[in-house]
């Protein structure tokens, strides 16, 4: 059985593995711990279920924890996620209350792990007062970050100002990009999130696999398949999406899929999932498939069996769907908004639209084009392959806790030997 | 050795083409590195139609295609420092400040974002005495070593030199063919694979003419 570092070696080569190994090296039985409020579901999960184990392997002592609470805090804090992403919330201070009181009892809890660790990462603002804590009592040894995971570029301000008084004193915050970031005293560093090329949502599959789950929705493999995988959220414009399908298919036999979670603990995603439908009516060549929270493998055999990927948002953060999708080798067409921008070098590796006509007309191009198709779909796999995998998510981390330990000068020279 | 960049957002942020002269002039030093630099690590911005970031913003946020051309073709590899590189890239973007009664604005979400890097630099343990065998180092070097010694070291050295010329004049006059080779290497309009590749080559070519 391959060690882990060999299996992510066998995609991204010994190079970057050997650079892992040599910024690790300084690191060696360092405590670090990370926090967040769910061990399942969600990208950060995702993330961690793997770069755990990946600084184990080499060398580092990483641990993570997750933080419970009551449903009054998880009512807090989705309210808190909204706000932050924008939404006019308003968090009444009975549920404050419960966002602080579950805190301290999870420091309690937590108390000699977090004082010991030599860097604490907290992710997003579920845990982020457990600092207050620590700081209220003696025996804190670290360097504490705060990891914001999602889009705070325009959040309702009174939910930023409270959340601000806790994030504050952290020794530094990371951000995804530049624009998610607000401004703070403390250093502000960008790293972009990443995919896993060996979870089920993204690892190789077989030509067989991906018929199978197709033909199991009456997809047809002889005609172009067009498919958008998300939430059925007006931000995603799946609307839109049915539009530029409708404009290309006057001219080109072609199939549209809109895949997205269940819509049953989601009143507005009902909603939206009843727009959708209603508007592409009896269209047999429309395939709206609702798919449970664990369909990893099937999204990825729909991305490996589109065509063209389209992520056709008005907004976005990152937009990991799309990296997914260009990992997959497809040319993603998709909303020029958030974390997009990043992804896609229009006419490179995709097209960046603004409308559903836009959409249509680079739709109507690639199909036209099955040659550029190909060309860009190499390109997109590449991208992804030199910036968006976890490895170089890794790669971040380590360079991040080497800078903050080491100085916070300009260049940071690490006297030891590293040998790999 | 080798090296590793981490990206700090210094939370400056311009709207304008005047906006972004203010921040120019007080900036950190640092951002002036990352955005002329910074993209040769940043792989996938390679194919980018310009070769620094002002100049990408000034063409895709502002659409001012002029100023863009100009900011373009600032060399960075001519300025003894960065300070000498901000007051240049102040100098373009004034005078198009005096040329043009209308001042290009970009759209709320497209603003130029000021980053600056830090750079960890850590031994890879690996050592040479003979210039030779970097014919056969050289096409394995890590691309941010490359970097390290390419094109950080143009800043770090009094001299403003690569690595690989500072070492081979220690030589004395021995290699000085092969330094003067090594000079004329443009790293800027490349990406660092290709830099390894052209010097790779370089070296294997050399030392097979005077095997």
């Amino acid at each position: 059985m391959k060690s882990l570092l060999e299996q992510y070696a066998v995609i991204v080569g010994n190079e970057v593995i050997d650079h892992l190994k040599q910024l690790a090296h300084p690191l060696k039985g360092m405590k670090i711990l990370h926090i967040n409020s769910t061990k399942e579901g969600g990208g950060v999960a995702e993330i961690l279920n793997q770069l755990i184990p990946l600084k184990r392997e080499l060398g580092i002592d990483a641990e993570w924890e997750v933080i419970k609470g009551t449903p009054e805090f998880y009512q807090c804090t989705k309210k808190m996620h909204n706000a932050l992403q924008g939404t006019r919330e308003e968090i009444s201070d009975t549920l404050l209350k419960a966002y602080e009181e579950t805190n301290r009892d999870n420091y309690e809890q937590l108390r000699s792990r977090l004082q010991e660790a030599s860097v604490v990462f907290i992710h997003d603002p579920q845990p982020a007062p457990l600092l207050r804590y620590c700081k209220d009592c003696t025996g804190r040894k670290g360097k504490w970050l705060w990891r914001c995971h999602i889009d705070v570029s325009h959040p309702f301000r009174p939910v930023w100002k409270y959340l601000r008084e806790y994030v504050e004193g952290y020794d530094a915050s990371i951000w995804s990009l530049a624009d998610f970031a607000q401004p703070l005293s403390h250093p502000l560093y960008l790293i972009p999130p990443s995919i896993d090329p060996l979870s089920d949502k993204n690892r190789e599959l077989t030509e067989n696999e991906i018929s199978e789950v197709l033909s199991s929705w009456n997809i047809d493999r002889n005609i172009p398949v067009i498919t958008q995988v998300s939430r059925f959220d007006r931000f995603k414009d799946p609307i839109g999406v049915i539009q530029a399908y409708q404009l290309v298919r006057q001219y080109t036999p072609v199939q549209l899929v809109l895949a997205g979670g269940s819509a049953t603990d989601d009143p507005e995603g009902a909603q939206v999932l009843a727009e959708v439908k209603e508007f592409a009516g009896n269209d047999t060549n429309i395939h709206i498939l609702e798919l449970p929270p664990d369909a990893h493998r099937a999204i990825n055999a729909l991305q490996r069996g589109s065509d063209i990927v389209l992520q056709k948002s008005l907004r976005e953060g990152f937009g990991l769907t799309v990296t997914e999708a260009l990992w997959k080798g497809k040319p993603v067409i998709a909303g020029q908004t958030g974390g997009i921008r990043l992804q896609i070098i229009n006419h490179y590796n995709g097209f960046l639209v603004n409308t559903p006509e836009g959409a249509a007309l680079r739709l109507r191009y690639l199909l036209k084009h099955p040659d550029i198709m190909e060309t860009m779909g190499r390109r997109a796999r590449e991208i992804v392959l030199n910036n968006f995998l976890i490895t170089r998510h890794l790669q971040e981390y380590l360079t991040l806790v080497l800078a903050l330990i080491y100085g916070s000068e300009d260049t940071i020279e690490i006297k030891m030997h590293a040998t790999a | 050795m080798d090296c590793a960049l981490i990206s700090i957002a210094t939370g400056e942020k311009a709207q304008n083409l005047r906006e972004l002269r203010d921040c120019l002039k007080t900036t950190h030093r640092g951002s002036l590195y990352f955005h002329f630099w910074g993209g040769l690590l940043r792989q996938h911005s390679s194919d980018t139609e310009f070769q620094n970031d002002l100049a990408n913003w000034a063409y895709r946020g502002l659409n001012d295609v002029r100023v863009a051309e100009q900011l373009s073709l600032i060399d960075p590899n001519i300025h003894k420092d960065l300070e000498s590189l901000r007051r240049e890239v102040i100098e373009v973007i004034e005078q198009r400040l005096f040329e043009t009664e209308y001042i290009p604005w970009a759209k709320p979400g497209n603003e130029f974002q000021f980053i600056r890097s830090q750079t960890v630099v850590f031994d890879t343990g690996i050592r040479i005495n003979d210039p030779e065998k970097l014919k056969d180092i050289i096409p394995n070097l890590t691309l941010s070593s490359i970097f390290y010694h390419f094109i950080d070291a143009r800043r770090r050295t009094i001299e403003h030199k690569n690595d690989f010329i500072l070492w081979l004049a220690g030589f004395g006059n021995k290699y000085s063919k092969l330094i003067a080779r090594l000079d004329i290497i443009d790293p800027y309009f490349t990406t660092l694979s290709e830099l390894r590749e052209e010097t790779g080559n370089l070296f294997k070519q050399y030392f097979k003419n005077s095997a």
